[in-house]
């Protein structure tokens, strides 16, 4: 058996038990800890990926249980891509919270500042959000993505009221209400499943319910909808995404940066439930949930848009752009193809690295534009109203622009591959004429929609004041933008070595549509 | 007793969606609650309900109850137990913060 396979959960789970003995200790120790710990994981998935990169499927029985009667960890290429995506950006959220969201003292447009409110917690609270986004993508068994699901959703409701402020809270609570909702639904469809078929492994289920009975058949659609049902809650597909701007563009950067990876969890938990579970081996029940998902993926795509171009200020565009990637990475696992979940999977790390740059970037704007501000008396932060030329305009600017280009997937960067993919992947699908229309549609509204926001910003600037307020030094310091310059570099990265990233994502495509690979390594024997 | 607990089971996950849609803080965390509840009484029943049978598999025996359910409900009572506090103490917060306890913070009605 091998043990890399839990290290992922247990590395944040030490990290996090760690940090909180030592929360009475100078802010600067812990912060170096955590990011170790975070850099430590980074390797762990490397690692991981390396292991399985060959098509092997790891398993880990906890306690040396046998597969359907114990819990198990499956590693499969699917879970390690995700572990690595979740680290790397994991380490770039953290560096720049490390730059002093982390005690408390946020310096974004919150309206209570200096409050201290959860000081010592920030880095607590992000191991254990770390090792609940592992833990999710690693678990074998229904129940247990249930337990991860709790831990990260609880150490997430910590972090999005980090720092305090009435807006934060507001969003807060909205955000907690609704995903307790969506908590107790996913134990009744849980409940259902285990009433029905009396096991929540998930190869053991997938077997079962190849198996169901005709008299059982309804139930088990019922139970695989309400499924849906919660990861599209997660995910924030379309009637249920109405909780994301809110909770994304007022809580700090750094943790809406991480969040840009929460949303994905639910897209990887529907991937991984209808590929197994309700793929095409599961006789009255395959092909559930498809039929559902394209609509809404492209309705979702289209409403992220319509509310990107509507948006007031930059962080909310971002989160509307955060619920617009996600319409297209699930329009792209809709397909249900090799080609299809290939372009879903190699669009996913972008789409994640470029939401959270531009969070990033679009706290940085607001500091600069704050500080130019503030000489005419107006803490106009990142809204779309004319300011006096920002310090550091250029270097921002240019920033903002290769973000924008990368956002809208314009050639030649990776959101351009990423959309080219996803579109030759759609030219077998029957639908294919919609599905590109309204892709190809959804790119042109996120250009207006970027152009827009960026020539408000950058272009229709007052006058500087007369009085300089501050040296320029402090907005444009490079510790600050090295995370945002980072997660950029990660999607040149992604453009540059397309090629052998393509072929792992189609290995791992083809690995998830034939769930067989997975039920015999869980079940076919003891490692 | 099927029919009892379903009925049950129906009245509370009733009276939590109903709580859970109103627009005060108190109620929608009495509706979680309600819900979690019905939530766990479900949960236990999916174990199919048996009276005075052991939890073990043991030869002389009449039958058996399965008890992973039971494990199930406790994990989800602990994790529900723990959800309530938390969102009390958001609510709380919430009202001291906005200045009245409705969910959006406006003090309309």
């Amino acid at each position: 058996m091998n043990h890399l396979v839990i290290a992922p959960i247990l590395l944040p789970l030490i990290a996090g038990i760690v940090l909180l003995l030592l929360r009475h200790l100078d802010i600067n120790p812990r912060r170096g800890f955590s990011l170790a710990m975070v850099v430590g994981q980074i390797v762990l998935a490397a690692g991981l990926l390396r292991a399985v990169g060959g098509g092997d499927i790891l398993v880990y029985a906890l306690g040396d249980w046998p597969a359907p009667y114990g819990i198990v960890l499956v590693a499969d290429r699917l879970s390690a891509w995700m572990l690595l995506i979740t680290a790397v950006l994991a380490l770039f959220a953290l560096l720049y919270a490390s730059r002093g969201i982390d005690v408390g003292t946020s310096a974004d447009a919150g309206d209570s500042p200096g409050k201290r409110a959860g000081d010592g917690h920030f880095h607590v609270l992000f191991q254990l959000q770390l090792m609940g986004l592992n833990g999710a993508f690693l678990t074998g068994d229904l129940f247990n993505l249930f337990v991860f699901f709790e831990v990260l959703l609880l150490a997430s409701y910590g972090l999005v009221l980090h720092g305090g402020g009435r807006l934060k809270t507001r969003a807060g609570l909205h955000y907690v209400v609704l995903n307790l909702a969506g908590s107790s639904l996913f134990l009744i469809a849980v409940g259902t499943l285990y009433g029905l078929f009396g096991t929540l492994n998930m190869a053991d289920l997938a077997v079962r319910m190849a198996a169901v009975s005709p008299e059982n058949l309804g139930p088990a659609r019922a139970a695989g909808l309400l499924l849906f049902g919660v990861f599209a809650l997660k995910a924030a597909l379309l009637p249920l995404y109405l909780w994301l701007p809110a909770a994304y563009a007022q809580t700090s950067a750094p943790v809406a940066a991480l969040f840009a990876i929460m949303t994905k969890v639910g897209a990887y938990s529907i991937l991984r439930v209808s590929t197994l579970i309700f793929g095409a081996e599961a006789g009255g029940v395959s092909a559930l949930i498809e039929p559902w998902l394209l609509p809404l993926a492209l309705l979702t795509l289209m409403i992220g848009l319509l509310g990107a171009l509507a948006a007031r200020f930059l962080r909310e565009q971002a989160a509307y752009l955060v619920i617009a990637s996600v319409g297209s990475l699930l329009t792209a696992f809709a397909l249900a193809s090799p080609a299809g979940i290939a372009a879903g999977l190699y669009y996913l790390p972008h789409s994640v690295f470029i939401g959270a740059a531009l969070f990033l970037l679009a706290d940085r704007i607001a500091v600069s534009r704050n500080l130019a501000g503030d000489a005419i008396g107006d803490h106009i932060g990142d809204h779309f109203q004319p300011a006096p030329t920002m310090a550091g305009a250029a270097l921002l600017g240019g920033l903002f622009f290769v973000s924008a280009i990368l956002a809208a997937g314009l050639p030649p960067l990776s959101g351009f591959v990423g959309k080219f993919l996803l579109l030759r992947a759609a030219l077998e699908h029957p639908d294919a004429a919609w599905i590109i229309g309204l892709v190809l549609l959804g790119g042109l509204l996120g250009m207006i929609a970027l152009a827009r926001s960026g020539s408000l910003l950058f272009f229709r600037s007052l006058p500087p004041p007369r009085v300089v307020p501050v040296a320029t030094g402090a907005v444009v310091a490079w510790p600050a933008l090295l995370p945002i310059f980072g997660l950029l570099a990660l999607c040149i990265g992604l453009t540059l070595a397309a090629g052998p990233i393509h072929a792992y994502v189609s290995a791992t495509a083809e690995q998830l549509l034939q769930p067989y690979h997975y039920v015999h390594a869980v079940l076919g024997g003891r490692p | 007793m099927e029919a009892l607990i379903a009925l049950l089971i129906g009245v509370l996950t009733t009276c939590g969606v109903y709580l859970l849609l109103r627009g005060r803080t108190f109620p929608v965390v009495l509706g979680l609650t309600f819900l979690s509840y019905a939530v766990n009484l479900f949960l236990f029943a999916m174990g199919r309900l048996a009276i005075g049978q052991p939890p073990v598999i043991g030869t002389g025996l009449p039958g058996y109850t399965d008890p992973l359910p039971q494990a199930l409900v406790l994990t989800a009572i602990v994790i529900g137990f723990a959800m309530t506090a938390f969102v009390i103490m958001l609510a709380l917060k919430a009202r001291a913060e906005l200045g009245n306890d409705h969910v959006d913070g406006k003090d309309g009605e």
